[in-house]
């Protein structure tokens, strides 16, 4: 076995990337027109893919157009490099085109993400590529798809503030903190997939490219570069970020996203930040738990 | 007190009315035949004639209620003359709010809506100030010996005499300058018969044109002016 | 008062296959004028609000409206857009079954607060307070502005729906029956609000009903439709008190006094 496993998967009969060119080209499609809309829902042929839908088909497939043999690859899902869903993405990738993947947020040309924003901010020369179950962000309230899609040709987003003001009216306060609603470029109210609301602003006017694919739903969606992204919300109670009392225990961060990790069954927990690669760097960058280093003084 | 210099206020001219009844088989029912009859500002007609002859009939023509075969029904309406066969429903009602008032022999009552409120309607309708309205409807149903307790209740539990009374009151609230009574004494008390006979005659000297059907002798008497003799235009059945 | 109508109607008229639904009718609306439309089932009186109402295009005919601009413009060759904003601010439409006009997983409030948010407004707590105030205004208990209308009865729903119409202040209500569904005592309350609400804000309104009480209690003028024809119209007291049309005679002389 010392042929590298793409060339494998090649002599198996497998296009490059997975998809055959003619589908590619027909996503490429589909994207350009997204481009040219941002926030606008495009429908897409779907493909079967070799996994089910739900495990981000809709990502794979519009990375899969995407991606040429001198890319960087970098695969994240809730912010790490080591989840499974990460994992044998990366992995499909690899057997599929034999670029070289990273875990590292800089050296990607491509990044492809489940519910997190890289807390490193990205250059114009990257793409960002969303998993997205479910594109609609009005279907919560309309079933119907012929309705929905005549709510945003006519930009009526009224019913989206109807979400909006029953969660105050339940919790005193807009408690939606995932798939937070956006605005893109003063046009289309657009889902920004299952990402925090943490992460909503470093989609506004963002250097990269955002790309979204549904599988499932066969939809795609793009932010261009500098475009606007503007989070729906009240005058009275404006649109703010998750905040913590921690900082992340194991690099000290204050500004990252905190996941809380159960630690024992005697209710130990504590807080890590969600992307492991910043949390690592800044750990090889010499920042220290805050516990560890006041224990060491 | 009939003035010739008071003008006409109502007046009705060749009015016939007949009812075609397509149940039985399309029978014409004549009730009356060729009415001229005019009436003017200050003078209060009570209607005469055996019962069945047509008086509540010809009241119902003038109020716009029933539709006349033939003829005309001139009503003075801001100063000038509308005939009412010939209106519009629209103006039918602007008629009605302000110049046409119409005391029927039973209250028509909207379920839960207070004795107070009943009778301060016609004005709050013409625009007057609730407050104002509200004033109006007291006076006039302490006057009429209506109970204060009962104000604040829809009249429909009332007697036959207090609904009476609360009708009697909404016909006055507002100074109407034509005023139709159909037995507006009819289940009354002497006193408060007395009390009615004083607001016609109050609104008569104010200058409003009455017409009224009164089967107590007394009252009419009380009232009237005039009387206008149905027997005469009642048409041959 | 405005004498140019709100409503113009000419010549509307609208076949599902043989069936003639609407034919040829044609009638005027003014300001604060409410119309009743009478008739049995199948009588037509349900197509023709809906074509009023642009719910669906007639085959021919005109319905002109007044805009709140004073233009007055053909609802059919209006822009989708422009009909759709017209739905929603200057027009209500009450539903017989209030869970056709209600949202029924979203709270009570937020059904009433709906038609602000969708003409722009964008302050929570003035959202709020108008939907607490029209709530009240339609006697719902404010207590429950957060509870969903599916746990309402159903007077209690039929109210909240007419709440939901009126916040953006409409000139003109289409009511499909409104008081179709509901216990007689319930309906009462209904009629009776409607009245005083009809009266207070100076509402043009078109009411569907086949009960002639209704009829009598609501609405100033009457039309009378059979077979898709008006055999009758003319004012409410004077078409129930002194029916011309046979037809018209048998609606009138089959119910108990209205």
């Amino acid at each position: 076995m010392t042929m590298p496993l793409h060339t494998e998967a090649r002599a198996a009969g497998y296009n490059f990337a997975f998809l055959d060119e003619q589908t590619k080209r027909a996503l490429r499609r589909a994207l350009l027109k997204a481009v040219a809309i941002p926030g606008y829902q495009v429908p897409f042929a779907s493909r079967e893919m070799p996994m089910p839908f739900g495990w981000g088909t809709g990502g794979i497939q519009v990375t899969a157009s995407l991606i040429g043999p001198d890319d960087v690859l970098k695969v994240i899902d809730q912010g790490s490099d080591d989840t499974t869903n990460a994992v044998s993405i990366r992995k499909f990738f690899r057997r599929m085109t034999g670029v070289r993947t990273t875990e590292r947020t800089e050296e990607a040309t491509i990044v492809q993400t489940r519910h997190r924003v890289p807390e490193r901010a990205l250059s114009d020369d990257q793409i960002l590529v969303y998993q997205v179950p479910i594109p609609e962000p009005l279907r919560y309230l309309e079933p119907r798809e012929t309705e929905t899609r005549k709510l945003h040709a006519l930009s009526e987003y009224g019913l989206m503030h109807v979400k909006l003001y029953e969660d105050i009216a339940r919790h005193g306060h807009i408690a939606t903190t995932y798939a937070y609603p956006v605005m893109v470029g003063d046009r289309y109210v657009m889902d920004p997939s299952p990402i925090p609301k943490f992460d909503n602003p470093k989609m506004h006017r963002m250097r990269s490219l955002q790309l979204f694919g549904a599988g499932r739903e066969q939809r795609v969606y793009a932010v261009p570069p500098f475009t606007s992204v503007r989070s729906l919300d009240f005058e009275d109670h404006p649109f703010a970020v998750q905040t913590w009392d921690q900082t992340c225990a194991l690099c000290g961060a204050g500004d990252s996203f905190l996941d809380e990790i159960v630690t024992d069954d005697r209710g130990g927990r504590m807080f890590v930040c969600s992307d492991s690669d910043y949390c690592s760097r800044r750990r090889g960058d010499g920042e220290t738990d805050p516990a560890r280093g006041a224990a060491a003084e | 007190m009939t003035d010739p210099t008071f003008p006409t206020m109502i007046d009705l001219a060749g009015v016939s009315k007949a009812f075609t009844l397509h149940a039985q088989g399309g029978v014409r029912l004549p009730v009356l035949d060729r009415v001229d009859f005019a009436v003017r500002a200050g003078e209060c007609v009570a209607l005469v004639g055996p019962s069945g002859a047509g008086k509540s009939t010809l009241m119902r023509l003038v109020y716009g209620n029933y539709r006349c075969t033939t003829g005309s029904i001139g009503i003075r309406h801001d100063d000038e003359v509308i005939d009412l066969a010939a209106a519009s429903p629209r103006t039918i009602l602007a008629i009605r709010r302000r110049t046409l008032g119409y005391v029927s022999q039973f209250l028509r009552v909207v379920p839960r809506v207070p004795t107070l409120e009943v009778v301060a309607e016609p004005l709050r309708m013409l625009g007057v100030d609730k407050a104002e309205a509200v004033d109006r409807a007291r006076i006039l149903l302490a006057r009429l010996r209506v109970p204060e307790r009962m104000w604040s209740l829809p009249p429909a539990t009332f007697s036959g005499g207090e609904q009476q009374r609360v009708n009697v009151a909404r016909g006055f609230a507002a100074d109407y300058p034509i005023l139709l009574l159909d037995e507006p004494t009819a289940s009354l008390d002497a006193a408060n018969r007395d009390t009615v006979v004083a607001l016609i005659n109050e609104a008569r000297e104010r200058g409003a044109a009455i017409v009224g059907i009164f089967h107590d002798a007394a009252v009419r008497e009380a009232v009237a002016t005039r009387t206008f003799d149905i027997e005469g235009v009642r048409a041959a059945a | 008062m405005n004498d140019t109508p709100l409503l113009q109607v000419e010549g509307l008229s609208k076949r599902f296959g043989r069936i003639a639904a609407c034919d040829d009718i044609g009638f005027d609306l003014h300001d604060g004028e409410v119309l009743g439309i009478v008739g049995e089932s199948g009588s037509g009186k349900t197509t023709l609000l809906r074509c009023l109402s642009a719910l669906i295009a007639p085959d021919r005919g005109t319905v002109r409206y007044r805009m709140r601009d004073g233009s007055r413009r053909d609802v059919f060759a209006l822009s989708e857009p422009e009909r759709r904003l017209l739905m929603r601010t200057d027009w209500g439409f009450v539903h017989q079954n209030p869970r056709d006009g209600l949202r029924a997983h979203v709270s009570a409030g937020a059904n009433v607060a709906e038609r602000l948010m969708a003409v722009g407004a964008r302050h929570y707590g003035e959202i709020r307070e108008r939907a607490t105030d029209w709530l009240a205004r339609v006697e719902v208990d404010t207590a429950r502005i957060d509870d969903a209308p599916r746990t309402f009865s159903g007077g209690m729903q039929q109210r909240v729906q007419i709440a939901r119409n009126l916040v953006t202040h409409p000139r003109l209500v289409f009511m499909d029956e409104p008081t179709g569904g509901l216990d007689v005592s319930v309906q009462a309350r209904l009629l009776d609000l409607l009245r005083g609400l009809t009266a207070d804000l100076g509402l043009s309104a078109v009411i569907v009903t086949h009960d002639l009480a209704v009829a009598r209690l609501l609405s100033h003028r009457l039309m009378v439709m059979r077979g898709g024809q008006v055999v009758e119209a003319g004012l409410t007291d004077q078409v129930l008190d002194d029916p011309q049309h046979p037809y018209t005679q048998l609606l009138v002389n089959s119910v108990l006094q209205p």
